[in-house]
């Protein structure tokens, strides 16, 4: 029997997990946007010293995971799982920084809301008794999206105003069945929202209507009010995708105008670094979770936010063959302590 | 959530869309792209009173003028350039040339053959293909017309 199951789309963990450590690498513009103090490394170049993108990407993702197990001089080969993601075909960044850390390795594709689906999926298995501790992990490229997804770099093109920037970066958590906190007590799993959106240029607002809907889901199935949470954090709906939540949520009778946050919105300064609507990508909710966020639960400075990593799960293939964009959001309820458990 | 009505949410977002400021994008469009021209004008003058005839002056600016295109492609330079300008360093021939190189530079990491070669014109190639399947049908017009 689904014991933990909440209401329609929510489990409860009863062994909350913690997040003991997280670890965290970006680009150099997201070293100079505001949160540049959060992050433990900034890179100067975005070759990272490889000869591709991809396979800088692929660094990024384990200097992250190093960056996290530093911190609690914990070794590599006692962690049980690698859960990660990026947007690459055919995940190559999780799968070839997997290859050189030989520990088991689930590798996920949730597009940019992938952060918060390894953190679903690494705390269910730490729960359930499968694991003791799991890495959770995504990345994301600038360079290696452009070319994937849109153009050359060097092509003289310019940019829509609702386009976002890919952040270069990427952030780990490892999730443990032993610590003393944040936990990750509740996690609400997103259903596909695709309300018809095709332009690829404005992902905020394919994005939006799921986020929305897991987020009022998230309520409606535990039973927490927004008072519960500190900020209601999405991954990168950016300013046109937030105006948008905001509006959604209102009509459903939830005003997140106080506590909403979006990592896209946070990590660049929009006006000054030229990045239009926002960032985006795996790295974006992964480095500003891991970094900014988590920094906020550890120093106690906040006590619960609500993760809400959001994706669009649209391909070149899909958006040449004239489909519309299905998003995704996946919410994990973190907290600092156990006490006001509901 | 109560379901989305997508023609609904489609007009609703497309008012949240903020609109680019036309007139200073064609503004800027307008000089830069004027600005091209009037150097390919220059480099045509200075053939023609160098005594080269019509049809090789139509050659060399051309040539003079894609070979600009693509070095500042390579210097890096032209994207900067196309960010600024917009239309305005597409539409001339050097935009051409930036969009022929910059897919040869992206890709070159997969290889001279699948990467630079076949994945050069990824940008150019639909512009090569319609410029001359429609300059065919000119042809063939044309020829119809003055027999």
């Amino acid at each position: 029997m689904a014991i933990k199951k909440m209401g329609a789309q929510t489990v409860k963990l009863l062994n909350p997990p913690s997040i003991v450590s997280t670890g965290t690498i970006v680009g150099p513009k997201e070293g100079e946007g505001p949160l540049k103090e959060y992050f433990d490394v900034i890179i100067e170049d975005d070759l990272f010293g490889e000869d591709s993108w991809e396979k800088s990407e692929s660094k990024l993702q384990k200097e992250a995971i190093k960056n996290a197990l530093d911190k609690i001089s914990f070794p590599l080969n006692k962690i049980d799982y690698i859960f990660g993601g990026d947007l690459l075909n055919q995940i190559i960044a999780s799968g070839f920084s997997a290859r050189d850390l030989q520990i088991p390795f689930f590798g996920l594709y949730g597009a940019c809301s992938t952060m918060s689906e390894s953190l679903s999926l690494g705390a269910m298995i730490v729960d359930g008794g499968y694991a003791d501790k799991v890495i959770c992990v995504t990345s994301s490229h600038f360079s290696t999206a452009e070319r994937q997804f849109r153009f050359p770099l060097e092509l003289g093109n310019q940019r829509p105003l609702t386009a976002q920037w890919t952040v270069t970066g990427s952030g780990a958590s490892i999730v443990s069945s032993e610590g003393n906190g944040p936990y990750i007590t509740h996690i609400t799993t997103g259903k596909i929202i695709d309300p018809g959106i095709k332009d690829a240029n404005n992902m905020g607002a394919a994005m939006a209507p799921a986020a929305a809907d897991t987020i009022i889901s998230h309520f409606k199935d535990t039973g927490f009010t927004l008072d519960d949470y500190d900020y209601i954090v999405t991954g990168d709906l950016a300013t046109i995708g937030k105006e948008i939540l905001l509006d959604l949520a209102k009509e459903e009778g939830l005003d997140l105008t106080e506590k909403h946050r979006d990592c896209g919105l946070e990590i660049f300064n929009n006006e000054k670094q030229d990045t239009h609507a926002g960032g985006s990508g795996c790295g974006c909710s992964a480095s500003v979770f891991n970094g900014y966020f988590y920094n906020l639960l550890e120093n106690g400075k906040i006590n619960r936010i609500l993760l809400v990593s959001t994706g669009a799960l649209h391909s070149p293939t899909s958006a040449q063959q004239g489909e519309s964009i299905p998003g995704i959001a996946h919410a994990v309820s973190v907290c600092t302590s156990l006490g006001k458990e509901g | 959530m109560k379901n989305i009505n997508n023609k609904e949410y489609s007009k609703y977002v497309d008012k949240k869309v903020p609109k680019p400021d036309y007139l200073k994008n064609s503004i800027k469009a307008f000089f830069v792209g004027g600005l091209i021209c009037i150097l390919g004008q220059w480099l045509t003058n200075y053939f023609t009173s160098k005594g080269l005839s019509k049809g090789d002056v139509a050659t060399a600016t051309p040539i003079i003028l894609v070979f600009l295109g693509a070095f500042f492609t390579g210097l890096g330079l032209y994207d900067k350039l196309g960010k600024f300008a917009g239309a305005g360093s597409i539409v001339p021939i050097t935009g051409f040339a930036n969009s022929i190189v910059s897919p040869a530079m992206e890709y070159k990491r997969e290889g001279y053959v699948f990467g630079v070669a076949a994945r050069m014109f990824n940008i150019a190639g639909p512009v090569l293909v319609y410029g001359y399947g429609s300059s065919v049908i000119y042809a063939l017009i044309y020829y119809l017309v003055t027999k």
